[in-house]
């Protein structure tokens, strides 16, 4: 399988500068999670990948690298941000018409091309949705040329699916195979309650010709590759966006350096082949 | 159902797809096939675990009652899986409640049967627990997991 690569996202000439946008929606996707819709004040194009990320700048806090969770093709910057912190915090505060400054987008892409004609499995857990749904979204629109195509989805517990109405949706499809499953709930849900990696073992695919995305906290993720690779899925065929504490966005900072890589700039999306023997280091 | 179509059940099963043919006629003298409506209990907590069931097809929620509340659902088994692993540890009770969540076929293994023969085969019983003893490993792992409260918040 292909490595993935950084990408040149057409960030501003400076990528230290923010660019302003202004918020043209806002909207609650559940209790600590919510979903901006914003727009360039300078009205130019703005053009990613999917699993690409921004620094969201909240004037007078401070800034906060978030996933894109829009589409590609839909022209608008969408990012659904959980508020963990002072900069998310500050940005689930704001308004309609506030302005937000924009520096992106950086880092590696989902590889939706190079998955053509092979059997796709889509792994999230919690807001690890929010960066896979542009992949989807992709992959959607080009059904044709794709294998299988399967979205498993673990939440915390019922109440806590994000984009639920959209999950509902995609699984209304004869298409695509999706599947969510809770860590808790009552006797109420009808769904399935257990771990994430208990869908990959219900899931149909071929593993030898199936390419993995698996975005979540990152034992959730450790888990799911375990069990991707007791399928049968090869390490280099299995794709999972890391999560560090980034700052220059550029691999100037050295923040979010993860062995001999830097996970904004050299990820956030790798193979597993790529950072396995990293992940099980401790304090790395 | 004769035992020989029983067999041939069990034989389907991931649970004893690698047995042998003589062990699996055997283990079919044990069987008894079962249709649960959705929502119908399969066991309660406390009941004596005399059995453990096979999972054709459709699902089971393991609950546990709370007093005053809805049941919490501990977790959910699909087809493939098994349950009921209490036949196996002393005092042989349930340790929840089982609930069909949609129609579900099963097949029951009695305890009592599967004690005699392994008594009288401890091989046979040696291969039990070896099959068991991955599936319960391998529950109290997602428990575990499920524990972490991996999606909470990092705050």
């Amino acid at each position: 399988m292909a490595k993935t690569a950084p990408i040149d996202g057409g960030a501003a000439a400076d990528p230290m500068v923010p660019r302003p946008f202004r918020i043209v929606r806002r909207s609650r996707e559940l209790a600590d999670t919510f979903t901006l819709e914003l727009e360039p004040e300078d009205g130019a194009p703005y053009a990613f990948e999917p699993g690409q990320f921004n620094m969201l700048y909240a004037f007078g806090t401070g800034e906060s690298a978030i996933s894109i969770s829009g589409d590609p093709a839909g022209g608008k910057l969408i990012h659904t941000i959980r508020a963990v912190g002072s900069v998310t915090d500050k940005l689930q505060a704001l308004k309609k018409d506030d302005r937000v400054g924009v520096r992106g987008p950086f880092g590696t892409a989902w590889p939706v091309e190079h998955a053509r004609g092979h059997d796709v499995l889509i792994i999230a857990g919690g807001i690890g949705l929010a960066p896979l749904r542009p992949a989807i979204l992709q992959i959607l629109a080009n059904r044709q040329n794709y294998g299988k195509v399967a979205i498993l989805y673990g939440a915390r517990t019922p109440g806590d699916i994000l984009y639920r109405k959209e999950l509902e949706a995609w699984r209304g499809r004869f298409d695509t195979y999706v599947d969510v499953i809770v860590d808790r709930a009552d006797a109420g849900w009808n769904g399935k309650v257990g771990v994430v990696p208990k869908l990959i073992d219900l899931a149909a695919f071929s593993p030898e010709d199936t390419l993995a995305m698996v975005c979540g906290p990152e034992i959730m993720m450790q888990f799911s590759v375990q069990a991707l690779e007791r399928a049968g899925v090869a390490s280099d065929a299995i794709y999972v966006s890391m999560e560090r504490n980034m700052k220059c966005a550029v691999g100037f900072c050295g923040h979010c350096q993860f062995g001999g890589r830097f996970v904004c700039k050299d990820g956030p999306v790798f193979t597993h082949a790529e950072v396995a023997a990293h992940m099980s280091v401790r304090e790395l | 159902m004769a035992i020989d179509g029983l067999g041939k059940i069990l034989k389907e099963h991931p649970f004893f797809a690698d047995w042998g043919d003589d062990y699996r006629e055997l283990l079919a003298g044990c069987a008894t096939n079962h249709r649960f409506e959705a929502g119908e209990y399969i066991s309660r907590e406390g009941q004596p675990a005399d059995v453990f069931y096979l999972i054709r097809h459709g699902s089971v929620a393991l609950e546990f009652p709370v007093p005053g509340r809805e049941p919490v659902v501990l977790e959910t088994l699909h087809e493939g899986e098994v349950f009921g692993w209490s036949w196996m540890v002393p005092p042989y009770k349930w340790a929840y409640d089982t609930r069909a969540t949609e129609l579900c076929r099963a097949v029951s293994m009695d305890a009592t049967c599967l004690r005699g023969k392994c008594d009288a085969d401890p091989s046979l019983g040696y291969e039990l627990f070896k099959r068991f003893t991955p599936i319960m490993a391998e529950r109290m792992q997602a428990a575990r997991l499920r524990l972490l409260d991996v999606y909470g918040s990092a705050r």
